[in-house]
């Protein structure tokens, strides 16, 4: 029981870190666009949230550190639309390839972030922002309340967060025009274009706020997560990518990302729990035939989609496809 | 008289083509106007004028009598009309619901259920059957015509244009739509119906317009025509083309089709049992409304069908019936090569079927060849000196024969296709809108290298669309309709009012009545 | 199709651009693309650009020895483009060049750690061969099947191949290295599996046999059968068809092809570069040559080209690191943007802006 407990608070940390990263590419993916960017962006994101909190933290006297969290939620949510824009820009105005641009938006960002991030560690290994003890800030009461309440309402505001975000996307996708303009857009831009829907703006927009939400991503990977510690590692890139796959595991729906990427959580951290569940030790190389799991499960949910055929599973129909007008 | 719609003095060129000339028609409210018109008379192009997918070089267009600008599918929207084409502009993953409530103006609230409230009203006043809340993916043909109509009328449509609505539907579904449309027509609404089919036209609407290569034709009043005037004035008067028609030498069996039938994704026949025999030395014209079959009955024959079990077509390589007559039933165009049997064929879509645009001519020429020879490498050189003199002898324009042929001109693209097909030496050749697109001249040019193949002894199977050529360039002439064969006439005998009416009406209708 | 409301500015597509065109736009964009990096460098670190520049030159070109490590990284990264050639060509996205490097290399590790001084080296470079090229094979051919049977994703399914192949490789290196810290090289004492040194390094076997298959590769695709099928395939599946065709066949012939190529390299990087394996074996060249293949349009000669231009980069950015205490990550940032300017360029090679002129004249160019 300890384990199970143990284990499930590692999960939800984990997984929140990819749900925010997948929310965001399930929008641009919606939008017919597939940015292989997404760790890049969660590097940029990342790095954006820290750097900004570091730096007030250590240029003011007494920080304050409700401001400093809205300071590095901000940072980072432009930092990555930024990249965002860049990906916008080529794909749909300049209609470069989709996943070129993507790759080389993921080299860009890791760049910059540990570019930077050098200057910032100024010669040691690592650094760390005291901001991280705000955003893992328990819900009071409720998180004392035994195992539920601990496993239930134990985590940082992030953590619920990315629950309400995925549930205000699965709205607005499912509910409203905005929803279903975007969705028409991934499916048949023509016919969107037809009925009056301006693609590009929708383009623009859903991949530069999709960039933005998977930039959180990275920001609670180092200020929660990581315990506001910042060093240079490819950590980023490796979850930049499960992203992706949850993408593809939730079959672009927001609300399944919410247990999927819970389940990845757990899939992740099973090396760790496993010994202690099934009651006996495993060597150390099963652990990364155990980590491989959420690759296998997403590559069985691409093969199982493809093959049942079913409509509503299937990937955007014009999803890596630019859009020209003329072409129609 | 009040008016819908008054189109005066249209004209639309596309390049050097005038596909409307000076056309000049009128739609009165509450009434169903039939506009009839052989393929390529402009029909479609004079309605995607009004519906706002072109706009016109010069001309007026007058809404309830005031002239307005319509530039864009909205803007025609907003005065009234509603066109549905024959691709429909919806999107599959959505429901009907859906799909209607994407086309909403902004300042209209988004709510699917005040949508459907609205949409299921119109439903129950016009008679319309459908579940809004269905996939478009799971619907019919027909549902999907269906919501594409009812799209129109929640936008307010008071004029509909239905672009060959009834070519995809059964007749029962025909008769559904017919007697929706009356309703509308109850209901004060004005509707342009494209067709083709001359007992619908005498069946459904008040009068007819027709359109004759562009031009206006006339309008006749419905109560006042039959089916044998309309043909007339849809045909025109033959044309003398000049044409040479050498008689066939020594013909003898080549190809015997029987019952054939090749259904597609849906399940729909587009070819219903159709059999009939080539010769060899002889140019046998395929007639019919286009998308009757003609692409699917050469595609079978080239092996790029999976035609139904009871099919047959047997390929007679001489004279002698017995000795090594091949079923190319079940076969591909690779294991109907390797029988050594040339099927040449010069598929309609030139540069997204027949040639490779990226490629020049060298590489086209041996897309059926490359395999030839044991080489790991492929053999170039043939295939560049057969590009150099088809370049020579068709006057091929292009700056040199790698250039990639996506560049060239409509004509010179079809003369390296059909030169390329020629060049296999081929016993059946096939050619579906050989010159479609092409100027008078590269289109003589055509007619004279099949003539010549014909003296060769070769069976040619050319499927065409101006019935003045059919008559005088082809031996005998195959109507389809409805994915039938509706009569087999001889091409010096045949007038173009015969091969009309074989083309829009089934025999079998004529006789029995219609269904 | 068009629509009749005539925007200030619309986008035509170009035929074909005429070479001159081509060469001037690509040479335009790296120039751009040298002087944002110039600013970036300037307001960053406020050095010189010039100075930095030069020095940046030094990476490569200061000794015998620099350029020769380049050479021996640019064929790493060249041979994966070469093997993404083909599958690129047929318009096949294959993302999954990294997996398919590693499990190369990790088959050669294995027959390294099994067979090394139990059979002779010859056997033992052959074995290693062909572990490595069925390894990276089998790793292209798995969602080339899946794409030609069922239509699936192909680059989402090579994008998962890739982690699977990480944690394969992951999960080995436990085993091998035991108590050990790190796995080191394989096979120390005997060196059996070891490229034997040419001209002074064992990597030279490596060059030469790049140099080889840049030549090779030009040649299967420009002229063999196989290579027009892929030509064709990836133009139009309609035309292929049409052409008798099997177009299945083709998508897993060229996928097995691919991925074999891809083994190949993990072959010649554990054998004639590292002697050893671990998960950032292809280091990210995977990736990398995805770009630099479809930079280069198939194109091998093109392909040496960019990766020299990738390499060069690389080093240049660690020679500034260390003269100037910055660190490496400049490469990527500095190579990010000189693969942004080139992917815009593109634009202007294929598409033309046209400018409204009158409406009527502009009508009727539209329909022409």
């Amino acid at each position: 029981m300890d384990t199970l407990i143990a284990w499930i608070l590692r999960a939800i940390p984990f997984g929140t870190i990819i749900m925010y990263g997948a929310l965001g590419e399930i929008i641009t993916e919606k939008s017919g666009n597939l940015n292989l960017g997404v760790p890049g962006i969660m590097y940029l994101g990342g790095f954006a949230g820290f750097a900004s909190a570091y730096l007030y933290e250590n240029s003011v006297a007494e920080p304050n550190m409700v401001f400093c969290v809205v300071l590095a939620l901000f940072c980072a949510f432009v930092a990555a639309m930024f990249g965002g824009l860049i990906y916008s820009f080529l794909t749909i105005s300049l209609r470069a390839n989709q996943n070129v641009t993507g790759l080389a938006l993921t080299t860009f960002g890791m760049g910059v972030a540990n570019f930077f991030g050098v200057f910032i560690l100024d010669g040691r290994t690592a650094t760390q922002s005291l901001v991280y003890k705000t955003f893992q800030t328990k819900i009071p009461v409720l998180s004392g309340m035994g195992v539920i309440g601990q496993t239930v309402f134990g985590y940082g505001f992030m953590v619920y967060a990315a629950i309400v975000l995925a549930i205000i996307l699965h709205h607005v996708l499912s509910h409203t025009r905005t929803g279903l303009n975007l969705r028409a857009i991934g499916e048949n831009p023509a016919t969107a274009d037809a009925a009056g829907i301006s693609v590009t703006r929708y383009k623009y927009l859903a991949t530069c706020l999709g960039a933005g939400i998977s930039g959180l991503g990275g920001l609670y990977y180092v200020l929660d997560y990581n315990q506001g510690i910042w060093a240079t590692t490819g950590q980023i890139e490796a979850l930049g990518w499960l992203a992706v796959a949850l993408v593809i595991f939730t079959t672009w729906k927001p609300l399944n990302a919410i247990w999927g990427s819970y389940l990845f959580g757990m899939l992740y951290w099973l090396y760790q729990f496993l010994p202690t569940l099934i009651g006996f030790s495993v060597p150390g190389y099963i652990t990364d035939l155990i980590q491989m799991v959420p690759y296998l499960v997403t590559i069985a949910v691409l093969i199982i989609t493809s093959l049942r055929k079913k409509r509503e599973d299937q990937p955007p129909a014009s999803l890596g496809l630019a859009y020209f007008r003329e072409e129609r | 008289m009040e008016y819908a719609i008054e189109l005066r003095h249209i004209t639309k060129t596309f390049g050097s083509v005038i596909a409307n000339n000076d056309v000049s028609l009128d739609v009165r409210k509450g009434e169903i106007l039939s506009l009839l018109g052989e393929n390529g008379s402009g029909k479609t192009t004079l309605m995607n004028m009004i519906a706002g997918i072109y706009y016109p070089d010069s001309g007026e267009i007058l809404v309830e009598g005031k002239p307005v600008e319509i530039r864009s599918p909205k803007d025609a929207y907003a005065h009234g009309i509603g066109m549905v084409h024959q691709h429909f502009k919806l999107i599959d993953v959505f429901t009907a619901a859906e799909n209607i409530a994407l086309v909403l103006d902004k300042h209209e609230k988004y709510d699917i259920k005040a949508i459907k409230a609205k949409a299921r009203e119109i439903c129950d006043r016009y008679n319309f059957e459908i579940d809004l809340d269905q996939k478009v993916y799971e619907m019919s043909v027909s549902q999907k015509q269906t919501l594409e109509i009812i799209k129109m009328l929640y936008h307010g449509a008071q004029l509909l244009i239905l672009d060959e609505p009834t070519a995809v539907l059964t007749p029962q579904e025909t008769e559904k739509l017919f007697a929706v449309m009356r309703n509308m027509r109850e209901d004060g609404k004005s509707i342009i119906i494209i067709t083709h089919k001359l007992h619908e036209v005498l069946a459904i609407s008040d009068r007819v317009a027709i359109l004759r290569k562009g031009e206006y034709a006339g309008t006749v009043e419905t109560a006042h025509a039959t089916e044998s005037s309309l043909t007339e004035m849809m045909v025109g008067k033959k044309v003398e083309l000049n044409i040479e028609r050498p008689d066939p030498v020594n013909p003898h069996l080549r190809l015997t089709v029987h019952n054939l039938t090749v259904q597609n994704a849906e399940g729909v026949k587009i070819l219903d049992h159709v059999s009939f025999d080539a010769f060899s030395g002889e140019i046998l014209g395929i007639a019919g409304i286009s998308g009757n079959g003609q692409k699917e009955l050469l595609e079978a024959i080239a092996g790029l069908q999976n035609p139904d079990k009871d099919s047959s077509i047997v390929y007679y390589p001489d004279d002698d019936r017995d000795s090594t007559a091949e079923q190319l039933i079940g076969k591909t165009p690779k294991s109907i090569r390797e029988l050594g049997i040339h099927l040449s064929f010069v598929p309609e879509d030139r540069l997204g079927m027949g040639l490779v645009g990226s490629m020049g001519m060298v590489d086209n020429m041996m897309l059926k060849s490359y395999t030839e020879g044991s080489s790991f490498i492929a053999d170039r050189s043939r295939p560049r000196h057969l590009a150099e003199s088809i370049k020579d002898e068709l006057g091929v324009v292009t700056p040199s024969i790698n250039t990639p042929v996506s560049r060239l001109s409509g004509g010179n693209v079809q003369k390296v296709l059909v030169g390329r097909e020629i060049a296999a030496a081929p016993s059946v050749l096939m050619t579906a809108y050989a010159v479609r697109g092409l100027d008078i001249n590269t289109s003589y040019t055509i007619y004279h290298l099949l003539n010549e193949q014909k003296q060769k002894g070769v069976s040619i199977i050319y499927v065409g669309e101006d019935l003045d050529v059919l008559i005088d360039l082809c031996d005998r002439i195959l109507v389809l309709c409805g994915g039938k064969c509706n009569g087999i006439v001889d091409g010096r005998k045949a007038t173009k009012e015969e091969i009309g009416l074989l083309m829009t009406r089934l025999k079998e209708d004529q006789e029995g009545g219609v269904a | 199709m068009t629509v009749s409301h005539e925007p200030l500015m619309r986008i035509v597509k170009r035929g074909e651009s005429p070479f001159k065109l081509k060469l001037l736009v690509r040479l335009a964009a790296v120039l751009l693309a040298l002087i944002v990096d110039a600013l970036f460098i300037y307001f960053v670190t406020g050095l010189d650009p010039l100075a930095v520049y030069t020095t940046m030159f030094q990476g490569t070109f200061s000794t015998p020895m620099r350029f020769s490590w380049a050479m021996r990284d640019l064929a790493s990264l060249l041979l994966i483009g070469i093997a993404l050639a083909p599958a690129f060509k047929m318009r096949f996205w294959n993302i999954g060049a990294e997996g398919q490097v590693l499990m190369g290399a990790l088959a050669t590790a294995a027959v390294m750690v099994f067979y090394g001084g139990k059979v002779p080296n010859a056997i033992l470079y052959a074995a290693m061969l062909v572990a490595a090229v069925f390894a990276g094979a089998l790793w292209g051919f798995i969602p080339g099947w899946f794409k030609a049977r069922l239509g699936t994703n192909e680059t989402l399914f090579t994008l998962m191949m890739n982690y699977v192949a990480i944690q394969l490789v992951a999960c080995c290196v436990n085993i091998w290295r035991g108590q050990a810290s790190g796995l080191g090289k394989l096979n120390m004492k005997t060196k059996a599996g070891w490229f034997p040194q040419l001209f002074g390094q064992r990597y030279n076997i490596n060059l030469m046999i790049t140099v080889l298959l840049v030549v090779l590769m030009y040649c299967y695709l420009r002229y063999s059968k196989q290579g027009y099928e892929i030509a064709v395939v990836g133009e139009s599946e309609n035309t292929a068809r049409y052409a008798g065709i099997n177009v299945g066949k083709v998508i897993i012939r060229t996928m097995i092809l691919s991925g074999a190529l891809c083994g190949l390299t993990g072959f010649l990087i554990v054998g004639g570069r590292d002697q050893t394996i671990s998960t950032t074996t292809a280091g990210g060249n995977g990736f990398t040559a995805i770009i630099v293949a479809w930079l280069a349009k198939f194109n091998t000669f093109y392909m040496a080209l960019i990766s020299f231009l990738l390499i060069f980069l690389e080093k240049g950015a660690g020679e500034i690191a260390s003269a100037y205490n910055l660190n490496d990550f400049a490469s990527d940032i500095i190579a990010g943007i000189i693969l942004f300017f080139i992917l815009g360029s593109e634009f202007f090679i294929n598409y033309k802006p046209i400018f409204r002129t009158g409406r009527h004249e502009t009508i009727n160019k539209e329909v022409a």
